[in-house]
This record gives structure tokens, C-alpha cells and sequence, in this order.
């Protein structure tokens, strides 16, 4: 093949192709009978976010600001997304909406303060998905408290029932409690680089 | 068009480059971690401790044997339909505003990295774990181009900054205790609190004082994928300490290389693996953080992102119709923490950056099973690892069909192979297998309960007694009745 | 019922009162056993070291000698392994579609000994005496290529006299491995050196399973101990009666 130079996609594909020459492939059939649905459980939800380590606040929508208020110390900064109801933040605290806040400034606040996509009763899990509520995934990544504001309807039971509400085009950050490493003799440790502390604040 | 036959055949993974070999056969690597009752109990205690967390974990799974089989079978559906469904992918990530680059092998796509930093003026990256960086030895090939690589997962480090090599695909620094982690963060981390104290929590805190500064000025990251999804161009790295969302999320430009076996067809089957990895990994119901991106979205994280697809010997894997199953692996780890001869030799014994049986019988396949002979005999076959498979890879098929390549491979008569062929010709004659059978009742020419057996055999009668043959063996017992 | 015994060359040669425990047992519960003389060794230890072209004989010589026979048993869950995980796929390695048809219809008629009493027989009260305290050892391939269960266990509690304990960390690997054995010796070792720690530590006196290689290897490491633990195999605690106890050692 003098005088051809083959570019490596070419080469990669082209092995691949041959790999899989001669064989006669039956056309792979995926089972899919394991569960997609199961039957919502906000206890169930709040059990295991508690499990791993968030703190949980059940409480009307009208009494968010409240409770965070009780969470974070009076004075303090927090960092918000530019869609957050503003109704959410209580006057003891220094907002900081993002207009494009260096990280500097970010990484100094006391707190975020954000909205959720998604949550799954079943694996405690709460997903983020950049909507005008919830910002910049750095929002929530530099700041040592993170605190999330979830409504009812937006959890689910189960996995598959996420991934369905979810889009995949969106910047998605899935968050099973705080910060965590087992690095170390197999013993979890919270907080390694992302927040510290993870409150969720469930609202009806 | 391709045409296969013009543009060469599966090649294995290149020597001299990469993390794939090592110096000695497993044998002699296990006797020095075999004598190290530090690390022995490091081993049992960090594998019994993942074993009961993970069985707990997947016993709330109801249908935990169902999402393996979906598992298993997503994977060989990918598996068949590789070519497209990486054309499809790298389609999907360009449309979405990233750059795609096709590594043939190693040094290749230590090329196209290096290639990459140096274009964005950087001379320093930051890392999330990856075991195909690893894998294609990146940090010294940047090295090499005077770029520092800071690897940032916590265990990671602790390999890094204590001049070690990983030994656990998940934990790599398994084999340490935190008086020893303690001793590596004095020693080599700058800047460290010289009253550092060797309580766990201390010593993450040490670690996320010491990387912040780094991960907010250094403006390129290199990650691997869990999974990437060819119908969305969507990338999934799944971690637990947040340094993976540091890494994807602060950089201005994302450089993620992953093997091409990682791409997934559909959204909708991160469903099934979102499920299976967790459990079976670190036991967790799910890590703390996964992220999941498109591309480049504007305004929020890395503008620029690049994704490397790297072969390095995988096309030779796919080739082995039998051995092709290994290449389904989402690098859980279950099957190093259940294995019986893990536990005790270790993840270094395997030469590889891939241990345990995963790596017995993926390192084999990727250089050729000539480069890594001893790997496919590190097995008793028990079978633990393909229980323990997420997505079902029937681990002890592959070695017991690797073990034949090996012998295939030899050129030339062994005494083994002199011995089982001798053996089976003696086997399909009755007479001459009764003689031997006589023959083995009168020697006594290995002495009293055969402990003075020559080498090999040696070696079972080190630490075990050989019973003295029956003075009657079945057949003779059932003739004379 | 005609029963065709599969002895295994291991237990004929180095481990006869498994097979014979075997045979009495079963003409103990009623049955017929014949033993077909030309029988020799499934080949496992080819193809599990590597060199299944040399079973391919020894294979062909088990499926010519078996096929007669529409109940086949072995006390070996090793060798019953074999014979249905693994012969077919010799067969067809080697490109004998006729052979692999006829491997794989032995198979399904080849039985490991708990699997016979239980499933076939349907006995769990084989009316066995053995006055010890007794732990059970899964070896991997009755355990995990077999799926042989609680059939071993179930068995053994209805047997008279017997103590039955729990055996700590029973799932694991005793070390054996075959060829693993003599090639990775000190690792095979340091697996058979906890295997017995779990032993002793059940204060059992007899240490059972139903592959004799296992058997061998854990005794192996108990004599050379010289810890007073007997290994014996669980058929010989099935045959054994106050009339014909199981002596040895
Ligand atoms: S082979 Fe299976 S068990 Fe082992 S790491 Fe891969 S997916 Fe996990």
C-alpha cells in the first residue's frame, strides 16, 4: 500500500471491521424485564439521602426561606443561579446571583443555593440539569454547602424513570450525598473536593 | 468505504509504551507480596469490607440478575455493531461542538494528547482516574514533553506522590494502610501540616487543601469515560470524591480519551449500567457524583472538548470470538475483590495496569498472550469473578481458552506438553492406565508422603503431604468382588 | 434403577472409598451399579491446563464408553464439571459435530452424587450413621458450576450422630485449582493455609466435600499439620452405617 497513507480512523475502523469479519452475528436481542417503574416512597427517599450523609428538611414551600435561614449562618454569602424563586432566599443572607461570578468569588461563598431536575427515591440521588434554577454546574461544585431545593413531583422511584425525564444534551451532575472517598482502609470519609455538606430541602 | 483486507488485520497493543507487561511472570511477582503480611492484611481487610458492602447493596436489588443479564447482552449487542456505533457516536460529539481523534494505539494517542496540552499553551493538567491513561502510560509520555500531569482522585495521588504503581482498579492504593499514607503526604506533598495525623478524614482534608489551588489554574484536565452514548454523543464519568467534577467542569479545555468498547448504543441503557456499576463497585446504591455532557455548552464548563477513541490492541480482543466477551467490562472491580488469589497476591503480581482476573484475561488478549504467558494460569478457576460480573463475562472460560492459545503459542515440545500428551495416550488405554496405576502404588521413590518429589511437583509437597496410594485402587476392589 | 458409575480416575486411583462408598450406598437405597471397565479420565486436567486437543480422545473414549447409559454418576463435582461445561465445547473445537451432539446428550445424563440422591432418587434420609461433629466444604465447581446448593448440607443433617458445622468463609477456593496448585504453589498455598484456619476453628473433626481433589488437597495440608482433622468425602459418610461405619485413618 505504497504511496497511501492510511489516517488513523481509518485504521482503527478498518481493524474493528476486520475483527468482526467471518463471524456470523446473530443479532443480540437485550432483555429488558428488570424493573423501570416502582412505587414512589418520599420516606424511602429521605431514608437513604440521610444514609449518605444530607441532611433532609421536609417542610412547605412557603417555609424554605426559614429553613434556610436555620441552615446557614446569619451574614453569610450565598451563591444563586440566575432562575432561582427568589422567595427561596431569607433576608439573613448575602445573595450572589450568577452573572458569570469568577470562581474566586464562588469558592469564597458560604453556600449554594440551588433548584433540582430529577431525584431518585430508591438510590438518594438528586439530579442537576443547568436549568436557570440550578445554573452552572460550578455553581455547586466549589462552595462547601450545597443546599438543594426539591419539589415532589419532581422525584421518581427508580433509575429508568430518571433517565426518561432526563435530556441528554444538558449538563448533568448526578449527586448521591456529599463528597465522598473509601480511598483509605475502605472507610468513608465526606468531603474530599465537592461540597461538604449536601442539605436537601423536600417541599410538597 | 473500508475495505479490512487492505487496511491490515487486528493488531495487539504495541511493547515498549503503556502499562500492559510486566517485568516478571506472576509466579515470582506474587512470592514478594505473598511475604509482605502488611500488605496481606491490608488486602483482606479492604476486600472482605467492599465484598459485604457490595452483597448488601445488590441483595435490595430485586432484579439484580435481570439487569445483568441486560447488561451482558447490551454489551455484545455494542460489541457487534462496533464500527457503527462509534461512527455514530463521533457524529453525535461533533454536532454537539466537540473534536474526535482516532488512536490506533498507544503512542499514538499519547501523540494526540500531548499534541492537544501543547496547543492550549498549558504545561500542566490535571486527572481524573483513568485506566486507559494508564493503560497507554500518558503521565510519563507528558512527562516526556516536560508536561506535569497531577493525578487527582485521592488514591491516585497517594500512588503518585508516593512513586508506586496502582494495584486495584478502584481503590489503587488498596494496598496501603493510613499510617503509610500519612508517612507519603509528610514525605512528598508540598505544603503539608508537618502535624498531620493519620485519621482518614485528616488526611482527605490534607488532600483537597493541597489540589484546590491546582484545579482552579490549570486550564486543561484529561479524563476517561465510563460510558459514552452513540445515539446522543453523551459522556458519563462516574466518581465519588468531586475531583472528577473539578476536572470536567473548571478547565477550558476537556481532553477525555476512552477505549473504544466503552461506547454504549442508547441513552436509555446508562439505565442499566447506572444501576449495575455502583453496586457492584463500590457497593453503594449510587457514587456520590456522576457526570453526564454533550459536547461543549456554552457558558458552562470546558469550550473546548476533545475525544480520543483508542484501539491499542482491542480490535485483536474482538477478533477472538471467545475472548471478545472480556472487552464488555465497566471496570467494577467485583471480580478482584472476590477473587480468592487477588486477595492474597495482589494487584501488582499481575504486571499489568489491569489485576485480578479481569486483567488475566484482558492484559493477555490486548499484547498478545506471549507477553503475558503466566496471566491466564493465575486462576484456580473457582469461578467467584463470573458470578460476581455485572455483565456477566464468564472469566474462567476465557483463561481456560487463553491457557490453549498459550500452549498453541510455544513452538517448540515442553516437558508439559510432552507430560499431557504422554498422559493422554496412557488415558485412552485401559492396560497401560492400569499400569500406571500399579506403578504409582509401588514408588516410593519420592519418599515417605512424597516429600522429596523433584521440581515442579515440588511444590505441592512443600506445604502438603501426597497421601500413600490405596492398596487397592477401584477397579481392583471391583473386579475382586 | 441401573446406575452406570463414572469413578473418576482421581478416586480410582488415589481415592478408591469414594467409589466404593458410592456403590454400597446406592445398593444400599435399592439401586443397580455397574461400572463400565473401559472408562479412564474426562480430561479436565488437559483442557484446564490448556491442551484440549489432547482431550479430545479421552473425551471421545467417555461418550462411547457413557452413552449406553441413561444414569450416570459420579462422586466428583469436578469431574461432572467437565463433563457438562466442558466436553461439548471440546468436541466442537475440534470440529466433530457428531461428537458434540452425542457429549452433550451424556452430559444431560450425568449426575454429581448429591445431585442423584436429591434430584433423581429423590432421598435426603439416606439412613446413614456417623457419630461426628462434621463441616461441609463447597467446593467451587459443585458450588458455582454445579449449583449443587443446599443438597449437600440437606443430606448430611439427616444423617444420625452427625454435628454439622458451619464452615467460615465457605465459599472460598481451597487453593487447588488443579495445575494451580504446582504452578502458583505459594499462592495456592496461602489459600489452603486459611481454608484449614477455618477448619480448625469450627472444631470439627471431620472435614467432608464431594470432589476428592479438594479433599486431597486440604488433607494434604491437615497431615502435614498434624492437626488430628480426618478428610473424608461425603459419600462415605452417606454409606456409613452402625453395621459398616466409614474406618479410615
Ligand atoms: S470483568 Fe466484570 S467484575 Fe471484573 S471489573 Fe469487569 S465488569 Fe467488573
Amino acid at each position: 500500500m505504497v504511496g497511501r497513507a492510511v489516517s488513523a480512523r481509518d485504521l482503527v475502523l478498518g481493524r474493528l471491521r476486520a475483527a468482526l469479519a467471518g463471524g456470523a452475528h446473530t443479532p443480540v436481542e437485550v432483555p429488558r424485564d428488570y424493573r423501570h417503574e416502582g412505587t414512589l416512597d418520599l420516606d424511602q427517599l429521605v431514608e437513604r439521602l440521610t444514609d449518605y450523609r444530607a441532611h433532609v428538611h421536609r417542610v412547605a414551600e412557603a417555609a424554605v426561606a426559614d429553613t434556610i435561614a436555620d441552615i446557614l449562618p446569619a451574614g453569610g454569602t450565598v451563591v444563586v443561579p440566575p432562575g432561582l424563586p427568589p422567595a427561596w432566599l431569607p433576608p439573613t443572607v448575602t445573595a450572589l446571583s450568577d452573572d458569570g461570578l469568577d470562581n474566586a468569588r464562588i469558592g469564597a461563598a458560604d453556600a449554594v443555593v440551588t433548584g433540582a431536575a430529577v431525584a431518585v427515591a430508591e438510590t438518594g440521588t438528586v439530579v442537576l440539569d443547568g436549568s436557570p434554577d440550578q445554573g452552572r454546574r460550578v455553581l455547586s461544585l466549589l462552595p462547601d454547602r450545597h443546599v438543594c431545593v426539591l419539589r415532589a413531583d419532581q422525584v421518581v422511584a427508580t433509575v429508568p424513570e430518571a433517565l426518561a425525564r432526563l435530556t441528554p444534551q444538558r449538563p448533568l451532575t448526578w449527586i448521591s450525598g456529599p463528597s465522598a472517598t473509601s480511598d483509605i482502609e475502605l472507610i468513608r470519609v465526606e468531603g474530599v473536593h465537592g461540597p461538604r455538606k449536601l442539605h436537601v430541602i423536600l417541599v410538597p | 468505504m473500508n475495505r479490512p483486507t487492505f487496511l491490515g488485520m487486528p493488531a495487539t497493543a504495541p511493547p515498549g509504551v503503556g502499562h500492559l507487561r510486566g517485568d516478571e511472570s506472576f509466579p515470582a511477582a506474587a512470592r514478594r507480596s505473598l511475604a509482605d503480611p502488611q500488605l496481606r492484611r491490608n488486602l483482606r481487610h479492604a476486600t472482605t469490607t467492599i465484598r459485604a458492602k457490595s452483597a448488601g447493596v445488590i441483595a435490595e436489588s430485586p432484579d439484580w440478575e435481570q439487569l445483568r443479564a441486560a447488561g451482558a447482552a447490551i454489551k455484545a449487542d455494542t460489541l457487534n455493531r462496533l464500527p457503527e456505533l462509534l461512527e455514530q457516536l463521533e457524529a453525535k460529539v461533533i454536532e454537539a461542538g466537540g473534536v474526535v481523534h482516532w488512536a490506533a494505539d498507544a503512542v499514538q494517542a499519547n501523540q494526540i494528547v500531548t499534541d492537544l496540552v501543547r496547543a492550549a499553551g498549558a504545561d500542566r493538567v490535571i486527572k481524573v482516574k483513568s485506566m486507559a491513561t494508564q493503560e497507554i502510560g500518558l503521565n510519563e509520555a507528558l512527562h516526556a514533553a516536560g508536561v506535569t500531569a497531577v493525578e487527582t482522585d485521592l488514591a491516585e495521588l497517594i500512588v503518585q506522590l508516593g512513586d508506586d504503581r496502582p494495584s486495584h482498579i478502584l481503590v489503587p492504593a488498596i494496598h496501603r494502610n493510613r499510617a503509610e499514607i500519612r508517612e507519603i503526604f509528610l514525605r512528598e506533598m508540598p505544603g503539608v501540616d508537618p502535624a498531620l495525623t493519620a485519621d482518614p478524614s485528616a488526611l482527605a482534608a490534607a488532600a483537597r487543601r493541597y489540589l484546590r489551588e491546582t484545579f482552579l489554574s490549570t486550564p486543561v484536565a484529561v479524563s476517561g469515560a465510563n460510558f459514552a452514548v452513540a445515539e446522543t454523543g453523551t459522556l458519563a464519568v462516574v466518581e465519588s470524591e468531586g475531583n472528577g467534577r473539578m476536572c470536567l467542569t473548571l478547565p477550558r479545555t476537556l481532553i477525555t480519551l476512552m477505549g473504544v468498547e466503552k461506547v454504549v448504543p442508547t441513552w436509555r441503557d446508562l439505565e442499566v449500567f447506572l444501576q449495575l456499576l455502583p453496586r457492584a463497585s463500590t457497593g453503594e446504591r449510587m457514587n456520590p457524583y456522576t457526570s453526564m455532557w454533550t459536547g461543549v455548552t456554552p457558558g458552562d464548563g470546558p469550550q473546548a472538548f476533545h475525544l480520543v477513541l483508542l484501539d491499542n490492541g482491542r480490535g485483536a480482543v474482538l477478533a477472538d470470538e471467545v475472548g471478545r466477551q472480556a472487552l464488555r467490562c465497566i471496570r467494577c472491580s467485583a471480580c478482584l475483590n472476590v477473587c480468592p488469589v487477588y486477595e492474597r497476591a495482589g494487584g501488582h503480581a499481575y504486571g499489568s495496569v489491569y489485576p485480578g482476573p479481569i486483567g488475566a484475561v484482558l492484559s493477555p488478549q490486548l499484547t498478545g498472550v506471549d507477553d503475558n504467558a503466566s496471566l491466564p494460569y493465575a486462576s484456580t478457576l473457582c469461578g467467584a469473578c463470573y458470578d460476581a460480573c455485572p455483565v456477566q463475562i464468564n472469566i474462567p472460560e476465557v483463561l481456560v481458552h487463553l491457557r490453549a492459545e498459550a500452549v498453541d503459542a510455544r513452538r517448540r515440545p515442553t516437558a508439559e506438553s510432552i507430560a499431557m500428551a504422554a498422559a493422554a495416550y496412557t488415558m485412552d488405554h485401559p492396560r497401560l492406565y492400569e499400569a500406571a496405576q500399579r506403578a504409582s502404588r509401588l514408588s516410593r521413590v519420592a519418599g515417605r508422603r512424597g516429600r522429596g518429589l523433584p521440581p515442579p511437583l515440588n511444590g505441592w509437597t512443600a506445604s502438603r503431604d501426597l497421601p500413600d496410594p490405596p492398596t487397592e485402587t477401584f477397579r481392583e476392589w471391583w473386579a475382586a468382588r | 434403577m441401573r446406575i452406570a458409575l463414572f469413578v473418576t480416575c482421581l478416586a480410582d486411583t488415589m481415592f478408591p472409598q469414594a467409589a466404593t462408598a458410592t456403590v454400597r450406598l446406592l445398593e444400599r437405597l435399592g439401586h443397580e451399579v455397574v461400572f463400565p471397565p473401559d472408562q479412564t479420565c474426562c480430561g479436565q486436567m488437559h483442557i484446564n491446563t490448556g491442551y484440549p486437543s489432547d482431550a479430545v480422545p479421552l473425551v471421545r473414549r467417555h461418550v462411547r464408553v457413557f452413552d449406553p447409559y441413561d444414569v450416570i454418576v459420579a462422586p466428583s463435582g469436578s469431574c461432572v464439571g467437565a463433563v457438562r461445561h466442558q466436553h461439548a465445547t471440546v468436541a466442537r473445537r475440534a470440529g466433530d459435530a457428531s461428537l458434540t451432539s452425542r457429549a452433550e446428550s451424556v452430559a444431560a445424563r450425568t449426575y454429581e452424587l448429591s445431585e442423584l440422591l436429591v434430584d433423581v432418587l429423590g432421598v435426603t434420609d439416606v439412613g446413614a450413621y456417623f457419630p461426628h461433629r462434621v463441616t461441609y466444604h463447597p467446593t467451587c465447581h459443585s458450588l458455582r458450576m454445579l449449583r449443587v446448593g443446599d443438597r449437600p448440607p440437606t443430606l448430611l443433617r439427616a444423617v444420625r450422630g452427625l454435628d454439622l458445622v458451619e464452615l467460615p468463609a465457605q465459599e472460598q477456593c481451597c487453593g487447588f485449582g488443579g495445575t494451580f496448585a504446582v504452578k502458583n504453589a505459594e499462592t495456592s498455598t496461602a489459600m489452603l493455609a486459611d481454608k484449614m484456619r477455618h477448619v480448625l476453628s469450627t472444631g470439627a473433626d471431620v472435614c467432608t466435600a464431594s470432589d476428592a481433589s479438594c479433599l486431597l488437597h486440604i488433607g494434604g495440608g491437615l497431615s502435614r499439620l498434624r492437626t488430628g482433622v480426618r478428610t473424608v468425602h461425603l459419600a462415605e459418610i452417606l454409606a456409613s452405617t452402625e453395621h459398616e461405619p466409614a474406618v479410615r485413618g
